[in-house]
């Protein structure tokens, strides 16, 4: 197997390590509220260097591994247009800015933490924050609820063992994530 | 401030762990960044957690950052430096390997199992960060009426959460939470 992995579509030019890295700085850049439509359009509309379908099996790896999605996707994406090195130009790109933003507001928050507006700022957004959270596990938890299965319980299990038990997340996977693939198995249509 | 390797060296480890075992993306391993940062190794206070994941959900950028943000607050820009590589880079290794073998086996059953299987542990998660962070940051009656009236604008609404996150900010500015 050749180190470059095979072009999108035979009719546009294979971005460069270059053209990748800036692709996804530039998505950053634009990035306010969710960077994954964005990406997107500068791959799918804008450049052409993938077609739909190939960025929707794209994504659906990157759902499929762990760790952060929108991560995952600039190192399939980068590898698959340049292989490791592509993979590696697409990623930092990537996490350039945000990097940098975090780092100004890291600076910023040991510096001005304990001053009283920046702390009834924070005491305001900390339990939004915490609300949208709630919200995105009513949105994800719905469909699981509406089917007969095992579904519901490895989820409220997972939740109970990490959320109120606080036990090691190691240990807890170590048992949960094979269980609840064999009883996805066994319980298939 | 302390840099030493001993620090650098449990960071590294500790958030490259939290990277294979975050199923369905960042906000899964909050609880065991809390369990890590606050209850294992007291790194930081409940109140300072709740700032830096409200923080990260503010800022631009997507809400993983919130890992450069504990590694800067325990060991400096070399701690943010290790926290952001431990948990970006072995998923994303994984990513770009598995990028170019993906259309052998996304249709095979077990992969359909293994997808199955994993969802509701992902769900279960997010749920368990729902409890850990609103622990952490509601320790008044105006804290949790502020996290309920969020979580039900987000549910049935579509608006942009940064609106939400904005509310909450003049709120706290008001003096009110």
């Amino acid at each position: 197997m050749s180190e470059i992995a095979a072009p999108p579509s035979s009719n546009t030019p294979i971005p460069s390590h270059a053209d990748l890295f800036f692709a996804f700085f530039k998505i950053t850049l634009s990035g306010f509220g969710g960077t994954l439509p964005w990406t997107r359009r500068m791959f799918v509309e804008e450049k052409r260097w993938m077609t739909a379908e190939e960025f929707n099996d794209s994504y659906a790896l990157c759902q499929f591994l762990p760790g952060p999605n929108i991560v995952n996707l600039t190192a399939v994406f980068g590898s698959r247009m340049r292989g490791a090195t592509g993979a590696m130009a697409a990623w930092a790109g990537f996490l350039l800015v945000p990097f940098c933003v975090m780092l100004a507001a890291a600076v910023l928050y040991e510096r001005f933490g304990d001053v009283d507006a920046v702390r009834r700022v924070l005491a305001g957004i900390a339990p939004a924050a915490a609300g949208l959270i709630v919200a995105t596990l009513a949105k994800m938890a719905a469909p699981l609820f509406r089917s007969f299965g095992p579904a519901p319980f490895v989820l409220l299990a997972t939740m109970l063992a990490i959320g109120l038990m606080r036990w090691p997340l190691l240990l807890v996977m170590i048992v949960l994530v094979p269980t609840s693939i064999g009883l996805a198995w066994w319980t298939r249509r | 401030m302390k840099t030493d390797f001993d620090i650098l060296s449990t960071l590294g480890v500790q958030f490259a762990i939290m990277s294979l075992l975050a199923l369905g993306g960042a906000n899964a391993v909050v609880p065991e960044m809390h369990r890590q940062a606050v209850e294992l190794r007291g790194w930081m206070n409940e109140r300072e957690f709740a700032d830096m994941f409200a923080i990260s959900q503010a800022a631009p950028g997507p809400n993983v950052m919130l890992v450069t943000l504990i590694g800067y607050h325990v060991a400096g820009f070399a701690g943010a430096v290790v926290t952001t590589f431990a948990m970006c880079g072995p998923t994303a290794v994984l990513a770009q390997y598995l990028g170019r073998t993906w259309d052998l086996f996304k249709d095979a059953p077990w992969r359909m199992a293994v997808q199955a299987g994993l969802a509701p542990i992902s769900v279960g998660l997010v749920g368990a960060s729902a409890i850990v962070l609103t622990r952490a940051a509601d320790h008044n009656w105006f804290a949790v009426l502020i996290t309920v009236a969020t979580a039900v604008t987000a549910y049935g609404t579509r608006w942009n959460p940064l609106w939400l996150i904005g509310v909450g900010a003049l709120v706290g500015l008001a003096g009110l939470v």
